[in-house]
């Protein structure tokens, strides 16, 4: 990575002035696939020849940096802020998250609210994406100070898109989503769609399908809340595998139904921003 | 670039060190108001007296079944007519206990002695926010402090009774609800934290931090749970590992940590479901696989707790 060499755009207002598109990844849920879907939809999205970015707020278990192959990296500051990670030589995926700024990748981050909501300020002001077509960024579990921080940050700098929630089938899931669609709608921030998860496990040996995490509620969940229902995507080891390992998982498994899946999902989602 | 220690609100250095810097807290940490000890403290030691054994169910990942042991530990704990259970579910942003327990929908109601938790048998009482929600859509958009008093309100004005087991089921994380839980208990005596993880090392790399908290604020570890460990597909027969361990699993993360591996459980789809029904998946599925490795891990757990037997002088197991 070159980043002492990077040359920081210095955009006239802000930071966020030269991102045409910011999408919050939500869940109420822990564990429905928040960061799995951000990775992937950035690098479908990337994929179609978009320049995206990734701001990973959350801060107690920042996957994001794994997911991408970018583990331990050093964050460099320019004039204009701090210059985020590139996972690649074109520059067309950056990834800000606080897996970058840990010297100990195992050491945990036990901070209250506020001082949670002051670095989540400085990651909305002070990184300098430059020219993005849509910032993803990704979330941690609940309604509470990262959400209530990162939503009042970016209002103030630059209209939100809105929010994909993601939900696997069980009414438990579900449950606290429906609670996420409340907090999405008390604070004005728009609901683009809703991503049901994990929805199915076909056998690789006999092909029968196991509705593990049940079955439906993603699509029960949108009717019943008036929300667009964005699509399924099954469970799938290969994209677990592909996850742990940092791999694109979109170049290695083109062919398969989870890709068809993720990229349904992801190309809703660009006309859906782009009719905005 | 910000320096990411935090003294602590109680340091000698709170609201002083350059990380304080920037901080919203810094003032009223710099005043000395937050290095007082909250009366709270000790009121919930005295309440806690009569709780014999207290276990956090804890992980750094969400989603990694959490509620589902913590629910289930309950269950099975419960399962012995003779002792007194209670399962507090401290997750105030998701809290999931009422629907997995089959009490969604409960009232909570208060008398001279306190809340009066929801009873789901006799020896089997349960409190979380979601009791005090009026609808399911109802969202607790509530910052740290905030969910702090409703925890400490939790331990200290739940009429519990006598108890022989305490479970707190955590959400996910290292924050402000874990903090609070062992600050509240801090002159009480935890037995210690069940940690849950996956396979994965998605979830083993937030699991580690989850331990590092644990020592950091002196937190005995009872041992980790390796939860969805395989799935036996029920027409073939064949295993497939949907969440793969690439880093060796929880058994060696625990090999390199020093942990007792508790157990591991497998997917099983009747487990969801039964959560989604609010009913024991241990009951209603005895003799599965899935069922045959909680009791396994319930006997672990147990095992260690009984191994100490707090009297009612010990006080103040933790320095902080």
């Amino acid at each position: 990575m070159e980043q002492n060499n990077v040359t920081c755009f210095s955009a006239e207002g802000g930071n966020l002035a030269l991102v045409k598109h910011v999408v919050l990844i939500l869940s109420g849920k822990g564990g429905v696939g928040k960061s799995t879907l951000t990775t992937e939809l950035a690098l479908a999205l990337r994929h179609t020849g978009k320049k995206v970015g990734i701001l990973d707020v959350d801060l107690c278990g920042p996957s994001i940096p794994r997911m991408l192959g970018v583990g331990r990296q050093e964050v460099h500051q320019c004039d204009s802020g701090w210059v985020p990670v590139y996972t690649d030589a074109q520059k067309s995926l950056a990834l800000m998250s606080i897996g970058f700024l840990l010297e100990d990748p195992d050491e945990a981050v036990v901070w209250r609210g506020p001082k949670k909501t002051a670095l989540i300020g400085q990651f909305v002001s002070d990184v300098a994406w430059g020219e993005l077509d849509v910032l993803l960024v990704d979330t941690p579990p609940g309604t509470s100070d990262e959400h209530l921080a990162v939503l009042e940050n970016l209002k103030k700098q630059h209209k939100v898109d809105g929010a994909i929630l993601v939900t696997t089938p069980q009414a438990v899931s579900t449950g606290d989503v429906r609670r996420e669609i409340t907090f999405c709608k008390k604070t004005g921030l728009s609901i683009l769609g809703i991503v049901e998860n994990m929805s199915g496990f076909v056998c690789p040996h006999c092909s029968e399908c196991s509705n593990i995490f049940s079955k439906g509620g993603g699509e029960e969940l949108a009717k019943l809340t008036g929300s667009i229902y964005l699509g399924a995507v099954p469970l799938d080891p290969l994209l677990c595998t592909s996850i742990e390992e940092g791999k694109d998982f979109i170049q290695t498994f083109p062919d398969s139904a989870t890709f068809s899946a993720i990229n349904i999902i992801a190309q809703t989602l660009l006309t859906c921003l782009q009719n905005s | 670039m910000i320096i990411l220690y935090c003294p602590g609100t109680s340091s000698e250095q709170a609201g002083k060190t350059s990380s304080c810097q920037g901080c919203p807290n810094q003032n009223l940490c710099a005043s000395g108001a937050t290095k007082a000890p909250d009366p709270a403290i000790e009121e919930i030691a005295v309440k806690m007296l009569s709780v014999k054994h207290k276990i956090l169910v804890l992980s750094g990942k969400g989603g990694v079944g959490k509620s589902t042991f913590s629910a289930h530990l309950a269950h099975a704990l419960a399962g012995d007519s003779n002792k007194e259970v209670a399962l507090l579910d401290v997750d105030i942003c998701g809290p999931s206990i009422p629907r997995i327990m089959g009490v969604e929908g409960e009232q909570v109601h208060q008398s001279g002695s306190g809340w009066s938790p929801v009873y789901v048998e006799d020896n089997l009482a349960v409190m979380s926010i979601g009791f005090l929600l009026s609808s399911p859509d109802d969202a607790v958009i509530w910052r740290g402090p905030k969910k702090n008093g409703m925890i400490k309100q939790f331990l200290r004005d739940v009429d519990w009774g006598d108890l022989d087991y305490l479970v707190v089921d955590t959400p996910p994380g290292t924050s402000d609800e874990h903090l609070s839980i062992v600050q509240y208990l801090s002159s009480a005596h935890i037995d210690g934290a069940v940690i849950i993880t996956t396979p994965q090392e998605v979830s083993l790399q937030d699991v580690r931090k989850e331990i590092r908290f644990c020592r950091k604020v002196k937190l005995p570890i009872i041992g980790v749970v390796e939860n969805m460990s395989g799935f036996v597909c029920p027409k073939c027969k064949n295993t497939s590992e949907i969440f793969p361990s690439t880093t060796g699993g929880a058994e060696r993360m625990c090999e390199e940590m020093n942990l007792t591996l508790l157990g591991r459980i497998p997917l099983d789809p009747r487990i969801g479901k039964s959560c989604d029904e609010g009913k024991s998946f241990l009951a209603e599925f005895p003799e599965s696989p899935a069922a045959l490795a909680y009791r396994s891990v319930v006997q672990n757990t147990c095992l260690h707790t009984l191994r100490h037997v707090p009297t009612h002088t010990e006080t103040r197991a933790y320095t902080h």
